[in-house]
């Protein structure tokens, strides 16, 4: 018997002070009404398109806000509510808007919080497509884009200016999992009166809570991670009520909301959401160990090895480190990388992370095929770099299949 | 392959036309054929789906059995076994059983001329001295339901293969993580997979896994001629939830031990049955027959009868009153009112299914929000 399955020897806390509920508690309960209809256990699959109103006053008590309740698909859906308030629980924030997919969600905010003549501020280790909109699209909205180096806060104070009106960074960074210092990073922005903004979708609310440390918004693209099965899409940013009101409103005009069938499957993902963060983080970890003493590997970006130029602050910020591993394969082109990757067996080649399924792929194969060499150094990324998701499979059965792939 | 690791990759291979990396849900009734009077592997539902297909071969290999149905429900399911029985035979079936399958035995197989026998499975020789020159079948389930009572499921299928019937186990409560039980000797296991295989409470479905083809072969036929098939949204839902099922049924379990510990030290309970207590009649054996854990399911009866175990259950907060089990909500139950109502009353003070039993499916909740929850509603 393994000692944590002893009988805990602290008194029944009913006597004492009241104890916050545990994540897996929350993960299973929170947001969800103790009655539902019908009595079910489940929350019931709302497909309907409109609701219906008793009556021409019940319109009106809705109009005047007299009654809460839903109107129009766009504008909010019963499940879409529950998983809201679950995704806000699990923040420890007060509301959080869900949208059709984590880019959806990104531009839903930018849209909403940026006027012509206003200016972002990025650190430059993201997500390409988030780098692609701001740089491409938002630039055609008189929006402008400034970049500096990951986690070079001083060079971020430097690029503030009076029009400046947000600061986005990922926490980790993908696919070099460079952590940010959040505690900083919201300073910097409660110093010049700017709005903060975090990925956290490779940490989770599992391993981090942003606004904890007063970050303004936090986004996840929910397709990874939180729905956790590789089977549905979605994307969602937690902040203050406040400050979502407009967000929530613009997104009902613009359209990018999800789907009841993708939102139950989320709900239901997140169910056993502290079990498979668990698994992830052990896996991640076990994963970037054997990799860091594999002689065919040069290099491992995992914040949970002590040589990771991120360490200390991800151990002060970070409960654990997820599932996503990137690594060099010495002295390897990117054809011998490639080779890497299709020599393995579990993990499959594709886009995403964060599923019960291992993924693996080449970014400059996969995100970058198209950059040209000069941009995919001054981005970081090298010919023989590999991303590995890991899922929760047996650490074993994944580290057997690396071994085999890398010494094929 | 370890079994989790099974558990997600074994019959879900990726669509091989779109690389999906989470086959489709196929909702198609029927299938096109390559010809007139020639078939594809697919020619009609009820015959076989894909997406089914998928959560029986995933089913399969997690039981270490060859074959798999998937069914509308368990009661389904146990009716599919059952149907291997004809006027005149007899079934010796465990007196400590869930109540659908009771009831099932009790008052519709004794319609088509099937006798039925209860008897203590935990008792060896009682349950062998039920067997008659006409029984076809031994019926068992361990843990049982819902006295947790614990079956030797190797020494049964001895008994069995013995005196040539065949032998069926409910694996519900133990779910392949625990218990695999055609690896000790079992001809049918049956599940259901309402339960723990899709872990969520959102779907109702049934499976019997099997060794034998040749067993499999006449079960596919009563179940394709009788149509209780699983629809493939649950199929798709089962599987799912088998991607998580380890996971769970460990945690969970790890859970339920916690709180069978703590309840037994509790003056307020007369009685805690859960086989990983070293003071449970099973616990040796459930040691040895269960990998590493004692399952999720506990029994406790209160003082004061009936009324006193309806406070309890009408207090909790967490723990939701409602019958079903295995998912990652807590749920409470009076097996007297609930999950066994369908027990004649003699039948019922036989097998020892007492008023005051209260029945816990332990989630996934953390252990310190359930005791909590428990500490209150017997304190009322």
């Amino acid at each position: 018997m393994s000692a944590s399955t002893q009988p805990s020897s602290e008194p029944v806390s009913s006597k004492s002070a009241p104890r916050e509920p545990g994540l897996s508690t929350l993960a299973v309960h929170a947001g969800e009404a103790r009655q539902k209809a019908a009595h079910a256990i489940t929350d019931p699959i709302v497909c309907a398109s409109t609701y219906t109103f008793a009556s021409t006053q019940a319109v009106i008590d809705y109009i005047e806000q007299k009654q809460d309740r839903e109107e129009y698909g766009r504008y909010g859906n019963p499940g879409e509510k529950v998983v809201e308030r679950k995704l806000a629980a699990l923040e420890g924030g007060e509301d959080a808007v869900l949208y059709a997919s984590g880019m959806a969600a990104i531009v839903g905010l930018l849209m909403t919080k940026l006027n012509a003549g206003d200016e972002v501020v990025f650190f430059d280790e993201c997500y390409h497509r988030s780098r692609e909109f701001c740089a491409k699209h938002l630039s055609r909205f008189g929006v402008v884009t400034r970049q500096v180096k990951a986690c070079d806060y001083a060079a971020m104070a430097a690029a503030i200016n009076s029009r400046t009106k947000l600061l986005v960074s990922e926490s980790p960074t993908n696919p070099h999992l460079s952590v940010v210092d959040l505690e900083q990073f919201a300073h910097l922005g409660r110093q010049h009166r700017v709005e903060t903004l975090i990925d956290a979708t490779l940490a989770t609310p599992y391993n981090v809570q942003p606004l904890k440390y007063g970050i303004d918004y936090v986004l996840h693209s929910a397709t990874k991670y939180l729905g956790g099965h590789n089977d549905l899409l979605a994307g969602v940013i937690v902040g203050s009520r406040e400050q979502l009101e407009p967000v929530r409103k613009l997104r009902g005009i613009m359209g990018a909301i999800n789907s009841p069938h993708n939102i139950y499957l989320l709900e239901r993902g997140l169910k056993t959401f502290e079990l498979r963060m668990q698994r992830h983080n052990a896996n991640g970890q076990a994963v970037a160990e054997f990799l860091a003493g594999h002689p065919r590997v040069e290099k491992v970006y995992y914040p949970g090895l002590a040589s990771h130029p991120y360490h200390d602050i991800a151990r002060r910020q970070m409960r654990g480190f997820g599932g996503l591993v990137t690594f060099l394969v010495r002295g390897a082109d990117w054809k011998e990388t490639a080779a890497v990757v299709d020599a393995t067996k579990l993990a499959r080649i594709a886009p995403s992370l964060g599923g019960v399924e291992s993924l693996i792929e080449q970014p400059l194969v996969m995100s970058y095929y198209e950059v040209s060499a000069e941009d995919r150094q001054r981005f970081g990324i090298p010919d023989n770099m590999i991303r590995l998701s890991c899922g929760i499979e047996n650490a074993e059965d994944l580290i057997e299949d690396l071994r085999q792939a890398l010494e094929a | 392959m370890q079994f989790r690791t099974r558990a997600i990759h074994v019959g879900q291979e990726c669509d091989p036309q779109t690389g999906a990396v989470v086959p489709p849900i196929h909702v198609t009734s029927t299938f096109v054929q390559p010809g007139a009077g020639t078939w594809g592997e697919f020619d009609y539902s009820r015959s076989g789906n894909p997406t089914r297909k998928a959560f029986e071969r995933t089913l399969a290999d997690l039981e270490g059995g060859g074959y798999a149905l998937a069914f509308a429900t368990g009661m389904a399911a146990t009716h599919c076994a059952m149907m291997l029985l004809g006027p005149g035979d007899h079934v010796v079936a465990g007196s400590d059983i869930y109540g659908g399958t009771y009831r099932l035995m009790h008052k519709v197989l004794d319609r088509v001329g099937v006798k039925v026998t209860l008897a203590p499975s935990t008792d060896l020789a009682a349950f062998e001295k039920a067997i008659t020159p006409h029984t076809k079948m031994l019926w068992i389930e361990s843990p049982g339901n819902p006295q947790m009572s614990i079956t030797d499921v190797a020494a049964v299928a001895a008994i069995a293969k013995r005196r040539g019937v065949l032998m069926g186990i409910d694996n519900t409560f133990a779910s392949p993580v625990l218990t695999r039980p055609l690896e000790l000797g079992a001809d049918i296991v049956m599940h259901s997979a309402t339960k723990y295989l899709g872990g969520h409470s959102d779907l109702l479905g049934g499976a019997l896994v099997v060794r034998d083809k040749g067993l499999f072969d006449r079960l596919y036929f009563l179940q394709n001629a009788t149509g209780a098939v699983m629809g493939p949204f649950e199929a798709f839902l089962a599987s799912r939830g088998l991607k998580t099922l380890e996971l769970r049924v460990r945690e969970q379990s790890r859970t339920a031990l916690l709180l069978a510990e703590w309840l037994a030290g509790d003056f307020r309970i007369s009685r805690v049955l859960y086989p990983g207590l070293a003071a449970h009649p099973g616990h040796e054996l459930a040691r040895r027959q269960m990998d590493g854990a004692f399952g999720a399911m506990l029994t406790i009866e209160v003082p004061g009868g009936l009324a006193a175990a309806k406070r309890v259950c009408e207090s909790t907060k967490l723990f939701q009153l409602a019958v079903s089990l295995g998912a990652v909500e807590s749920l409470i139950s009076q097996p007297v009112l609930m999950s066994h109502s369908s027990y004649d009353s003699a039948a019922r003070a036989a097998h020892g299914i007492t008023d005051g039993l209260i029945r816990l499916s332990v989630g996934l909740e953390a252990f310190e929000d359930l005791r909590d929850d428990l500490d209150r509603a017997l304190g009322t």
